[in-house]
């Protein structure tokens, strides 16, 4: 988790965190480039209809902006690979104001990824939703999507937290 | 090159479009998964809300399923709401 050391954002990641990090940012940048398919409920939730009630114009719209917005997001995304270590071993990264800010929107696209696939709803408890999937099946992909689901979201706050630091 | 400017010419009248027919609005919407505490941040940050402002907007679009979070032209909401979208919030552009 981060803390603020400073003028930056610091936190220590174990293996598994850098791995974890790696896998989600590569997907996301993945679903962006090779992936990127209209109708995919992922890609519809990170690139909204702008006029819901007017399909032209969104249309129209989407044209013009669709590949700066996506560009943006792979960038933001690849900023998280950037300051990850490249070797395997636990690292301490350290974000100026401006990555931890692209780290924010890059762990929030990731958020609103695998929040889509994995339905999470205003009423969904994610703590009884990962109990139920281990009684299920402890190894199954499901409970490990649901932990880097609830991790990325401490991992987030905890970088807003560290970013804020209200005087 | 220009011509050099001879009579003024005659402006035709420009009819006058009341204000409210010609304002826009960004819409926030609420989801599941963004976080309290970075809608408010994302409100601050682009619309340059004081921390209550943006605390309390967030708040509406949680209890209410949706906010307007800024008003004005076509263009400027189409930029708010894209620029939104880059945050990864849900925004939409509709007509005051």
């Amino acid at each position: 988790m981060f803390r603020r050391s400073g003028q930056v954002c610091v936190a220590t990641f174990a293996v598994d965190e850098v791995r974890v990090l790696r896998k989600v940012a590569g997907e996301v940048i993945g679903l962006l480039t090779d992936g990127f398919e209209h109708g995919d409920p992922v890609v519809d939730r990170l690139f909204p209809d702008i006029y819901p009630e007017m399909p032209a114009d969104s249309a129209d719209f989407r044209l013009y902006t669709e590949g700066e917005l996506k560009t943006g997001k792979i960038d933001q995304a690849g900023a998280i690979l950037a300051a990850l270590p490249d070797g395997d071993g636990p690292s301490e990264v350290r974000l100026d104001a401006e990555t931890a800010e692209a780290w924010l929107r890059a762990i929030n696209d990731a958020r609103l990824a695998m929040g889509t696939r994995l339905d999470i709803r205003a009423d969904t408890d994610l703590g009884a939703e990962l109990d139920d999937a281990a009684v299920h099946d402890p190894a199954s992909s499901r409970v490990f999507q649901l932990s880097v689901y609830a991790y990325l979201g401490y991992l987030q706050e905890s970088l807003l937290n560290a970013l804020i630091t209200r005087r | 090159m220009a011509l050099p400017q001879v009579a003024p010419v005659e402006m035709p009248e420009i009819e006058e479009v009341p204000l409210g027919e010609r304002q826009w609005v960004t819409i926030v919407w609420d989801d599941p998964v963004n976080l309290m505490s970075y809608v408010t941040w994302v409100f601050q940050k682009l619309f340059g809300y004081s921390y209550d402002k943006a605390e309390q907007l967030m708040m509406e679009v949680h209890n209410k399923g949706k906010a307007v979070v800024s008003i004005g032209t076509r263009e400027r909401m189409e930029m708010d709401a894209n620029q939104l979208h880059g945050y990864g919030l849900w925004a939409t552009v509709d007509r005051a």
